[in-house]
């Protein structure tokens, strides 16, 4: 989706079913899951140019609605898994500042131990199935949680989300193939936001126009959503959830949405492959938390003094994660050894068969 | 009582009792179902188990491989059917990325039950890109659990400790070993398996070890007959059956015996399984050896197609004799 097909006035969502049966208090929640993100992640940014955190920070500014419009509609049995911009899916899935910011300080009290890092937030209990970090590789990973749903006759769903960058990988259209073909409950949502790391949509995919239409060559569903308004994001992703809860049938999502910084923190191109121009007609015009406030205010449900208060709680909750992974304790030497089996973490007799490691 | 069996039924039966076993045990991969299998492994299953629990995919090895890997994390024990293990190439990404890691990434929150199975194998003059053999690959790998049995037993007693095992486990099987027979003992017996990380002495000897594993293990076997009858040479065969995890004491107390080692490897000899073994030896029984350590690999060169010379380029009873004979 363009610019320009963004600025066209599009349809009202807030009245299909699903944003009907919102409660004040619901909207105003889902309000405060998106700024929690921002808040949060514009903490982590403090702190990682404070050189507190290694590695790469892929942040999610700008994408808020669609981590959020869509983890809204999960239901007990669904699934999710994301790549390496995850923070957005964790904290909407439910994961506490706390153990994701601690993850980014490569603290033990991290929710992956310090041992994955910004890309590989995990919360299985939560049905987060993590961040993954090679572009296009957790694609059969969400296939397989479908087929898993399915095996186990479990009515549910996958959520399953990657860049515009990784339509262009193997494993992608494989996944794809077999999702048709198989029937799996996995729903694709691409976040396209206009750019595989510097490069941007017209230059990297062949098929430039819409890229959920790949759907058609596998004989499967696809739609095409305004990320910068949550109530269309929640509207045509219910029905791909719940075509695929009910009917088994996979389908692909391409939710038009931008992020306000690069690629990561160490996208040194990052204000050169766009416009200033461009920017800042996203940030003026689009945001996505902007103009849900705008519109809870008109709506009545929130008043300017409320969001404000809002995001100051926003703040200081990321504010106080940063003071937890700060003072949170390193991993030891000995961590390094743990989790990489399960037998050997568990002791059992099998655990006591054969060299598990090699070292000097 | 134990009964005869090939190397290909072995593996069948010990599919069959864990499929039987476990309803959360689901064959995956090309071929296998409706076509009864390749190589003829899983003939018959799908007529027993159907369409839930055994599972044709189209040629997608990324995309069926992964999509194993997802669903394991969620419970269901997938075992995969790599139709050449050479075809990993294909799928490296989720055998190394995602299988490998996620238990680690994750802190311990996930884990990854999966059996990835098929033939690692040269000598069957299909050329280079078909005669990969990558135990020696993925073994480096941590996270990854790598087997490779030689005897029909071992490959029904690995299979099953393979699919119970919490971690993946990678099993390389051989097609010049399916149509091979051997002693299986009976399932009345009571239930047979083959625990990872334990190497089985498959011939006691005094003068030298021949440490091999997989097809390897078979020529070794050939060669110390040889060595016996015509050359008075006792040697001792260490058939290491788990790659990784390593049963390093049972190969350091056949070294600390013989004190002579010559290591048989069809992986090629540049980081292989041997490498890593010869490292091992010299590392803990340096004291112990006699005599430099050494090697009889696939001859480093893509594999070649002439049926006239294949065998000549991987290890064979000839050339492990002749590497012995250099010691004595």
């Amino acid at each position: 989706m363009s610019t320009a097909q963004l600025d066209t006035p599009r349809l009202d969502f807030a009245s299909s079913p699903i944003n009907r049966e919102l409660t004040p208090e619901r909207k105003i929640d889902l309000f405060r899951q998106m700024i929690r993100i921002r808040r949060f992640e514009q903490t982590a940014l403090k702190f990682y140019n404070a050189g507190k955190m290694g590695g790469f920070l892929h942040l999610y500014i700008g994408q808020e609605s669609v981590a959020v419009g869509t983890i809204s509609l999960k239901e007990e049995n669904d699934h999710f898994i994301t790549a390496y911009r995850d923070h957005g899916h964790a904290i909407a899935l439910g994961m506490g500042m706390n153990e994701c910011m601690a993850e980014m300080y490569g603290k033990q009290t991290g929710c992956s131990k310090g041992k994955g890092g910004s890309m590989h937030f995990f919360a299985p209990d939560k049905g987060f199935w993590g961040g993954h970090g090679i572009v296009g590789g957790q694609t059969p990973l969400g296939l397989g949680l479908a087929y898993g749903l399915k095996y186990l006759n479990k009515e549910g769903c996958c959520l399953c989300y990657l860049g515009d960058g990784a339509v262009n990988q193997g494993a992608f259209h494989e996944s794809l193939n077999l999702a048709s073909l198989f029937n799996l409950p996995v729903v694709y949502v691409i976040e396209n936001n206009g750019y595989s790391m510097g490069t941007s949509q017209k230059r990297s995919s062949a098929y430039r126009g819409c890229l959920a239409q790949r759907a058609e060559g596998y004989d499967m569903e696809w739609d095409v959503i305004d990320g910068s308004d949550i109530y269309e994001v929640r509207a045509k992703t219910h029905i791909a959830m719940e075509r695929a809860r009910k009917e088994q049938k996979p389908c692909i999502l391409e939710i038009a949405t931008y992020r306000y910084y690069g690629h990561s923190v160490a996208d040194a191109n990052a204000k050169k492959y766009r416009t200033p121009e461009e920017i800042e007609n996203y940030k003026q015009n689009h945001d996505p938390i902007t103009l849900f406030r705008r519109r809870l205010v008109s709506e009545g449900v929130l008043t300017e003094e409320q969001a404000d208060a809002i995001s100051k709680e926003a703040q200081d909750e990321a504010a106080a994660s940063a003071r937890f992974a700060e003072e949170s304790p390193a991993p030891t030497a000995a961590d390094i050894m743990t989790d990489v089996y399960w037998e050997t973490d568990n002791n059992t007799e099998a655990s006591k068969t054969g060299w598990h490691f090699f070292n000097d | 009582m134990s009964r005869t069996l090939t190397y290909r039924e072995a593996l069948r039966e010990g599919l069959d009792e864990e499929l039987a076993r476990d309803p959360n045990v689901v064959l995956l991969g090309e071929e296998v179902a409706q076509y009864n299998g390749a190589y003829k492994v899983t003939e018959g299953l799908w007529k027993k188990w159907g369409d839930k629990r055994i599972v044709d995919t189209p040629i997608s090895e990324a995309g069926f491989i992964g999509m194993g890997i997802g669903a394991s994390m969620l419970g269901v024990r997938p075992v995969m059917e790599l139709m050449f293990w050479s075809f990993h190439s294909v799928a490296f990404d989720q055998l190394v990325n995602n299988a490998a890691c996620v238990r680690y990434m994750s802190g311990g929150l996930i884990n990854c039950p999966i059996v990835m199975r098929g033939p690692a194998n040269g000598g069957t003059n299909v050329g280079a890109t078909h005669s990969h053999i990558p135990e020696g690959l993925f073994a480096a790998f941590p996270g990854l659990k790598v087997c490779a049995p030689a005897t029909p037993a071992d490959a029904k007693g690995l299979i099953k400790a393979a699919i119970r095992d919490n971690d993946p486990v990678y099993v390389m099987e051989n097609t010049l070993l399916y149509g091979t027979t051997g002693e299986v003992p009976d399932p009345a017996e009571g239930d047979y398996v083959v625990p990872l990380g334990k190497a089985d002495i498959k011939r006691e000897g005094k003068d030298i070890s021949l440490i091999a594993h997989g097809r390897s293990v078979i020529h070794a076997l050939a060669a110390a007959e040889t060595l016996q009858t015509e050359h008075g040479i006792s040697a001792e065969v260490v058939d290491l059956r788990s790659i990784r995890p390593l049963d390093v004491d049972t190969i350091l107390a056949s070294v600390k015996k013989t004190n002579r080692v010559v290591l048989v490897d069809e992986s090629k000899p540049f980081g292989g399984v041997s490498a890593m073994v010869a490292t091992l030896i010299q590392e803990h029984a340096f004291d112990y050896l006699d005599a430099p350590i050494k090697r009889v690999c696939t001859i480093d060169a893509p594999a070649i197609y002439s049926p006239h010379i294949e065998n000549e380029q991987l290890p064979n009873p000839r050339r492990i004799v002749e590497k012995v004979r250099t010691f004595f």
